[in-house]
């Protein structure tokens, strides 16, 4: 029973002791395999993208001929919209498909949807789904895509966490040994999952802080076993804000959803406010040119104050900002593993909604 | 099921024959005359009489047909998931001779009609014996008590509204009082379904991590501790499906102790895997996700738990605490399985590995091979009532019920050879040790090992 | 693995004077000129000719920094080197353009950069100054500066080293023992 099939971790560019190997790599599906190089090459990628970006003729041809489908299961402008332009600024042809009024929305399911698109000869998927693991369905099942993941569930958000770090490296010029807060609902956020693994595994130190009913502790439970190396063993928790914020130099502030008091987990909002949300009184025991960043969006005067939220330690915009030259630098790194070319006679369903 | 029609006598010999009914572990000669079994006698090498069918078994266990008081058989109305044909030949391919289908069907086995129309494709399709369950409350829905008395008189073996444990606690209460004097068991699935609210795995780490929604081992152990209470008052026969905590073990233990009479079973992958499996078969050290993570084939209930909980359950099987192993095969089509992890169906088509998993104990020193006989054997025909003990033993003059396994012969699990239409298995491609050569109901060969000839 | 050296640091400082030399003489003079060193080691190189330039005619010549990853037609490489930022500080309308890098071999990267160039503006002129030219090209370019030319084979290759990234000023030619 304790067998393992022993192809696997070879497929999956992993050494035989699980930490992954520096390769070129087919999938970003979460922050957890990436090595501290490979995320250093992508923020120093996104250094080039963000140059391109600041161009009068935004457009180079480093991905010409590529087809990129962004598949989305949630609604969201931001990030469809980030990778969107990232692709066609790299010269990509970007085809965006939501759920709604398309095959999706006729009971197809997410596999045979993903089918579809690889028949077609798309070179990356970029998917978005409520449900943590989709991108991993695909990534399992699909031979011929890559497949980015753009947020599943509650688990992970691999290129927002790679945003993150590029803003916060821009600003200090190093993620070594910073003190990052990340307040709130971190149990049901997939951008602090990612934002966990990528700082931590940079050698920030990251302190988790909320009320216990939304924070992630099971995911912590017996990190002291892992080698002192392993990203999760160094990550702190504190309820207490004020002592949490201490010398930060990265506050995050989460998204509170207003279902999570319906759902129990918080006696009102006014508490929490009261307990955790980021203001001017409490960034004051952080350090001086501490950043504040939140992936949006924002529910101003809950989580964090309107002044801090408009304030100048806010970097909210640049996170946007920086969001398209970090997708830019993967979908380019991603790009240089060649897809094994489709076979002759693949058959090429049509996945129009016969209107 | 094989009739009785008249056939030559049979000569299983020099095996390793184990029957806990009558403590009986040796090598010995079985013979088999006229669908029973006629003698166990010690091993010899005389030469047989003319008209005897000889197999020789050297180096094979022997020992009664198992008996399954948990499987999903899924006929009527899903039959595009399993039939009773299909699932009583992985049965008898999985050593099983008896199955207790569980009524969780389309319409759900709650009265006396559907009961006759499974005790009747038990008669036309199936190569083991299949009993059927009927369900505690009408429609499953759990409201008001079915009908259990016509249950019974229609040959129902246990009630079981399993898929949904009976939630409210007076309804229990009064189907345990109601059914007390028909002497069957009520074999509740313990899930309190506020408490598992949304969750598809385990509470825990690997869940955590894995953003999926977690079930805490309390949602099983609250309900258990109540069931267990409600036997005590009311004498009823609680039977304690599929645990899978350190914590229900030790319920269970707890009762016992205070005389209270339940009985409880465990599940061979409870037994064997854990929570890891979610995140892939392929542990890895740094417990990253990889694209083997979210295997929809490891979504069961109860889910997969600990490395201590595997442990506690190993434990409390090997002192009898927890009476008997039952599968909960629940085959499912794969359409329900090649989807997110949140939206696939639970469940696992256990019959065909059922054995070699369990071994794995055995093979692990955890627990000796007839106490593992008999958890398969006599174990469930306890559970099920006195009737039922004449299936789980080799005594001469009882039904030929017989299974004939390879302990140590190695395995790959292939689902794609399976004789159940489900192939939802998380073992898939994993190297299993024990293997059935043969399966016997009464006295006629209803499965033998294609590979041994 | 056998290396042979065919560039030493006196070499590469003599080739450097000669070609500016060679520069200033085809263009008369330094003016509108512009000096585009290609990443990595064209951009030292660049700054190199810039100082020559400054030191034999006294005058400041701008030095810019071009990547060319992302114009590259070999999309197959296996892995995708780093981009790093073009930084091109004066425009370069009706500038002659010297483009400079250590190696020209098939030809592909200069085609890049000449595609990269035109993003940023239309030059008057175009021309290459190359440290080492190998031979085999593919594309139909011509060097116009050249510091030294070496023949190859295809299965040799070529490994040109600066101060300013290896610690020392050295060219070397080293065939293949192994597939090292």
């Amino acid at each position: 029973m304790k067998s393992r099939s022993p192809a696997a971790g070879e497929l999956l560019g992993l050494q035989p002791n699980g930490s992954p190997i520096a390769g070129p790599r087919r999938h970003v599906l979460d922050l957890d395999d990436f090595t501290t190089s490979e995320i250093r090459n992508v923020l120093e990628s996104a250094k080039g993208m963000s140059e391109v970006l600041g161009r009068d003729i935004k457009k180079v041809p480093a991905l010409r001929g590529r087809v990129i489908v962004t598949l989305f299961y949630e609604a969201s402008t931001r990030t469809r919209i980030s990778f969107e332009e990232a692709g066609k600024v790299l010269s990509a042809d970007v085809i965006n498909m939501s759920s709604s009024g398309s095959s999706t929305e006729k009971g197809e399911s997410l596999l045979n949807t993903g089918l579809t698109i690889q028949a077609m000869g798309v070179d990356v998927i970029v998917i978005r789904h409520p449900h943590s693991g989709a991108p991993y369905l695909l990534a399992r099942c699909l031979d011929r895509v890559g497949i980015i993941n753009a947020g599943d569930g509650i688990h992970a958000h691999p290129t927002q966490a790679l945003l993150d770090l590029y803003t916060v490296n821009e600003k200090f010029g190093t993620l070594e040994g910073l003190k990052l807060v990340i307040v709130g609902d971190v149990m049901h956020s997939r951008v602090a999952r990612s934002n966990i693994w990528g700082f931590a595994r940079m050698g920030a130190r990251v302190v988790l802080c909320g009320p216990s009913t939304l924070l992630p502790l099971d995911m912590l439970q017996g990190r002291e076993k892992l080698g002192h190396d392993h990203p999760l063993a160094s990550v702190e928790v504190d309820t207490d804000l004020d002592r949490a914020i201490e010398g930060a130099d990265i506050v995050m502030a989460l998204r509170l959803q207003s279902e999570r008091q319906n759902a129990g987990f918080l006696p009102s909002l006014r508490e929490y406010i009261r307990r955790w949300q980021v203001n001017d009184a409490r960034l004051g025991r952080a350090r001086d040119g501490a950043l504040v960043m939140h992936p949006g969006p924002m529910n101003e005067g809950i989580e964090i104050s309107s002044s801090i939220a408009h304030g100048d330690r806010a970097v909210i915009e640049q996170q946007v900002t920086n969001g398209v030259a970090v997708r830019m630098a993967l979908l380019y790194h991603l790009s240089g593993v060649q897809p094994s070319a489709p076979e002759l006679g693949d058959t090429v369903k049509d996945h129009s909604d016969g209107r | 099921m094989a009739g009785s029609a008249k056939a030559s006598p049979l000569l299983i010999r020099g095996a390793r024959v184990i029957d806990p009914a009558r403590g009986m572990d040796r090598v010995a000669d079985v013979l088999v005359r006229d669908g029973q079994i006629a003698s166990v006698t010690p091993h010899t090498t005389e030469a047989t009489p003319d008209g005897v069918q000889v197999i020789e078994a050297a180096g094979m266990v022997v020992c009664p047909g198992f008996i399954d008081i948990h499987c999903h058989l899924r006929e009527p109305g899903l039959e595009y998931k399993e039939t009773i044909y299909t699932g009583s030949r992985a049965a008898t391919k999985g050593g099983f001779t008896t199955v207790c289908a569980m009524p969780n069907t389309e319409p759900p086995i709650d009265n006396a009609a559907m009961v006759g129309l499974v005790r009747q494709r038990a008669t036309t399709d199936a190569l083991s014996r299949v009993f059927p369950i009927g369900c505690v409350t009408k429609g499953r829905r759990g409201k008001e008590l079915a009908e259990m008395g016509e249950l019974a008189d229609a040959g129902v073996v246990a009630f079981s509204d399993d898929g949904d444990p009976v939630e409210d606690p007076n309804l229990m209460r009064l189907a345990l009082t109601y059914s007390a004097d028909l002497g069957l068991a009520i074999s509740n699935h313990c899930q309190d379904m506020s408490l598992s609210y949304g969750g598809v795995m385990a509470e825990g780490r690997v869940a955590s991590m894995l953003g999926l929604p977690g079930i805490p081992a309390a949602a099983e152990e609250s309900m258990m501790a109540r069931d267990i209470a409600l036997a005590g008052l009311t004498g009823g026969r609680v039977h304690l499906a599929h645990l899978s905590t350190a914590g229900s073990v030790s319920l269970v233990r707890q009762a016992r102790e205070r005389g209270i009479a339940v009985t409880a079973e465990v599940c061979p992958h409870h037994l064997t895997i854990t929570d890891d499996w979610v995140l892939g078969r392929q542990t890895l050290a740094d417990g990253v996700a990889t694209p083997f993570s979210y295997d929809t084939c490891t979504k069961v209930y109860p889910p997969l738990r600990s490395e201590e909980d595997v442990e506690a359950l190993a434990q409390g099987l090997n002192d009898g605490v927890i009476d008997c192993i039952a599968t909960d095969h629940a085959p499912h089509e794969r359409v329900s399985k090649e989807v997110t992890y949140q939206d696939a169906a639970f469940g696992i088509s256990v019959l065909e590995t059922a054995l070699a998993s369990s071994l794995t104990l055995v093979h692990e020193s955890r627990i000796s091979l007839p106490a593992l006989v008999e958890r398969l054997t006599s174990g469930p025909a306890r559970v099920l009532g006195p009737r039922f003990q004449p299936l789980a033993t080799l005594s001469p003059g009882t039904p030929a019920d017989i299974v004939i396994f390879d302990p140590v012969r190695e395995w790959v699990v292939d689902s794609g050879g399976f004789e159940s239409m489900g192939k939802n298995t998380p073992l898939q491609g994993v190297t299993l040790k024990g293997r059935v050569v043969a399966t016997l109901v009464d006295g006629h060969i209803v499965y033998e090992d294609g590979e041994n000839g | 693995m056998v290396e042979r050296q065919i560039m030493g640091g006196q070499d590469i400082r003599r080739a450097l004077a000669r070609v500016a030399h060679e520069v200033l003489e085809k263009n008369r003079g330094a003016s509108d000129l512009v000096m585009v060193g290609i990443y990595t080691r064209g951009v030292y190189l660049a700054h190199r000719l810039a100082s020559n330039l400054l030191r034999f005619e006294g005058s400041e010549v701008p030095t810019a920094t071009l990547d060319i990853n992302l114009y590259r037609d070999d999309l197959h490489a296996r892995r995708r080197p780093i981009v790093r930022p073009t930084d091109i500080p004066v425009p370069i309308q009706g500038k002659t353009v010297v483009l400079v890098d250590d190696v020209l071999f098939t030809g592909r990267t200069i085609r890049a950069a000449m595609e990269a160039l035109n993003d940023f503006g239309r030059p008057e002129q175009v021309q290459l100054a190359i440290l080492l030219d190998r031979g085999h090209r593919q594309l139909p370019i011509r060097p116009d500066y050249v510091g030294q030319n070496a023949p190859t084979s295809m299965d040799e290759q070529v490994r040109v080293r600066l101060v300013e990234t290896d610690g020392v000023d050295e060219v070397a030619i080293i065939r293949q023992g192994s597939s090292n």
